[in-house]
């Protein structure tokens, strides 16, 4: 599709309406089932006892949380594929959700319960990661696909090794909530992250939002972007320092939810086309949908049980990555 | 003497630039002036390419400067150097899964400032870009699917989208047909004669460089061998000390420009 203000506007608005649907889904079921009425209710605000805590206090801040997680991702993903140039670059497969992960489990060791803290050492961590990956991209000139993805195995190998090293020195009541958060989590959502993660979504996928066009050249490679009057360096270091900021906040209130920034944007790219101008809000909105929809899922799958939203996202993910690593060849992407 | 200094456009002053040690291009100087023709031949690994990098701004020279409309090119934001100068390198970067339309309104970049949008004029200097190096037909077609030439031609189209003064090409008819290698000069040549603008063109083609260059430059080991005009450049004894094989030179009918013929040593016998 012609990237053009009209088109971007119907696309934002298309996918915004399946966006309010899925929130209205996804507060709809659940274990405790709410009648038409009592919903009804719920949203002019005249419900109150047992069902408007489970709305208001429990799915709501899971379904936001989920949906500010998988926008966060998703433009992640879009950001990574397109600088590295390689369709498989994303943040879980990089190793840089790893990287954050253990960043917050250092947090954790610490004993700092601070969100902000958190994230931060998240941050850092991811952004380490970042440079690592890019370090060893740089040798090479451009990334290879194997390079890319051993890259990502043996830094989540030293990742897990050190958050498994952290697993081993805590109680076993916290094991439960370390294991599942390791897997990717919103059991515990709140609305305090819910109001943490939104002003890094915003301002981050905004300021990436921005750089559309820079991403378009990149895409094709830095010479000829530089060619075209790209200040390359400087570009790719405020969009990875944006990026490192967004996966690291999701990555320490959200764990380790794999796939969605590899999903969500092919998925978009398949009908949208490769323009960034478009590609990057309607991942954003897209993804954000689409982790609703696979939190969801993984709160009603298995009633009254509820599985880590990882698990759903790496079912999913997984074969869809090695059906595209098996495509790779006989298409541009 | 005034009059040709205002229209210099690009000059490189002594410019020099080695590869881990290893100097690839020492002394060079040179002048780009507006409606010129100008091509760089030599032989492989004599340094065209390394010099279309410096002249450019891509590679940092070692030593020396060059100066883009009488100011250091080190001085100007890449923006701003890509609203004047454009680059067809020898293997284009192209992005495969944007489409041949999409691809050369990206070579607007630099003109469209901070707005996110193409209006009408990027959209028409696209088309006409797109129009002068016959790629029209191809606008809905991704990047990935075209074959050498018509890559060769749609990143031309791409400079060509954002109107430089200066254009550097690094063998843009390499890969391309007879029919189109004439029609790209062509269109060189038109923009020369019209607009204004400066052309430095790499080509290993030296009889295509010397039908449409009005000067060339001969490298030779990163130096600098002869610079004139083709009737002083192509000569046998040039020739022979450039790229160490005998040719003939005569006059070929279309423009009168020399000729090259490779002489081959006779069949062996039997």
């Amino acid at each position: 599709m012609k990237a053009t203000r009209t088109s971007l506007g119907l696309v934002c608005l298309g996918l915004a309406a399946l966006l309010l649907l899925s929130l209205l889904l996804g507060l709809w079921l659940g274990t405790v089932s709410v009648s038409p009425g009592q919903f009804w209710d719920w949203l002019w605000g005249r419900l109150s006892g047992a069902p408007a805590i489970i709305l208001s206090d429990l799915r709501l801040p899971r379904l936001l949380l989920a949906a500010l997680v998988g926008a966060s991702l998703s433009v992640s993903g879009v950001v990574f594929q397109g600088i590295l140039r390689n369709p498989l670059a994303e943040p879980f497969i990089l190793g840089v959700s790893g990287g954050a992960a253990c960043g917050a489990v250092l947090a954790l060791l610490a004993g700092v319960a601070s969100l902000w803290v958190q994230s931060t050492l998240a941050f850092g961590g991811a952004l380490g990661t970042v440079f690592l990956v890019l370090t060893i991209a740089r040798r090479r000139g451009s990334m290879e696909t194997s390079t890319l993805v051993l890259t990502g195995v043996m830094i989540n190998a030293f990742f897990t090794a050190m958050i498994m090293f952290v697993i081993s020195t805590t109680t076993d009541q916290k094991l439960h909530a370390i294991l599942f958060w390791l897997y990717g989590d919103l059991a515990a959502a709140n609305l305090q992250q819910v109001y943490l993660l939104l002003p890094v979504t915003l301002i981050g996928g905004g300021v990436i939002f921005f750089f559309a066009r820079h991403l378009n050249l990149l895409n094709a490679g830095d010479q000829s972007a530089a060619a075209l009057g790209v200040a390359v360096e400087r570009v790719k270091l405020l969009l990875f320092v944006g990026v490192s900021l967004l996966v690291g906040v999701t990555v320490s209130l959200s764990g380790l939810i794999g796939f969605v920034g590899l999903m969500v944007p092919h998925l978009v790219r398949m009908t949208l086309g490769h323009d960034h101008r478009l590609l990057l809000p309607a991942s954003a909105l897209f993804g954000a949908t689409f982790l609703m929809l696979c939190d969801t899922a993984a709160r009603t799958v298995i009633s009254p049980s509820s599985l880590p939203v990882g698990v759903v996202t790496a079912a999913l993910g997984a074969p869809f990555f090695v059906l595209l690593m098996a495509k790779r060849g006989s298409r541009w992407w | 003497m005034v009059a040709k200094e205002r229209n210099r456009l690009l000059s490189g002053r002594d410019l020099s630039f080695a590869y881990g040690g290893r100097e690839v291009l020492a002394g060079i100087d040179l002048d780009l002036t507006s409606g010129e023709m100008l091509g760089v031949i030599g032989p492989n690994g004599s340094g065209k390419s390394t010099l279309l990098g410096l002249l450019c701004g891509l590679l940092p020279p070692d030593q020396g400067q060059v100066e883009l409309m009488g100011r250091p090119l080190a001085a100007y934001r890449r923006a701003q150097v890509a609203r004047r100068l454009g680059l067809v390198p020898q293997s284009p970067q192209l992005a495969p899964g944007f489409t041949v339309s999409e691809t050369v309104l990206a070579g607007r970049f630099a003109l469209m400032g901070g707005r996110m949008f193409e209006n009408s004029d990027d959209r028409a200097a696209a088309l006409g870009a797109m129009d002068l190096t016959d790629i029209a037909h191809l606008a809905a077609r991704p990047s990935g699917e075209l074959s050498g030439g018509e890559r060769q031609r749609l990143a031309l189209a791409r400079a060509l989208a954002a109107e430089p003064e200066v254009l550097l090409l690094d063998e843009p008819t390499s890969a391309l047909d007879l029919q189109h290698q004439l029609k790209v000069m062509g269109v060189l040549e038109q923009a020369c004669h019209s607009q204004g603008m400066a052309v430095c063109l790499v080509s290993h083609d030296l009889n295509l460089a010397g039908l449409f260059c009005r000067r060339l430059l001969l490298l030779s080991q990163g130096q600098p061998l002869a610079l004139g005009t083709p009737q002083e450049v192509l000569t046998p004894d040039l020739l022979q000390q450039a790229y160490g094989v005998e040719v003939a030179i005569d006059v070929e009918p279309s423009r009168g420009r020399p000729r090259v013929t490779l002489m081959a040593p006779p069949p062996e016998a039997g």
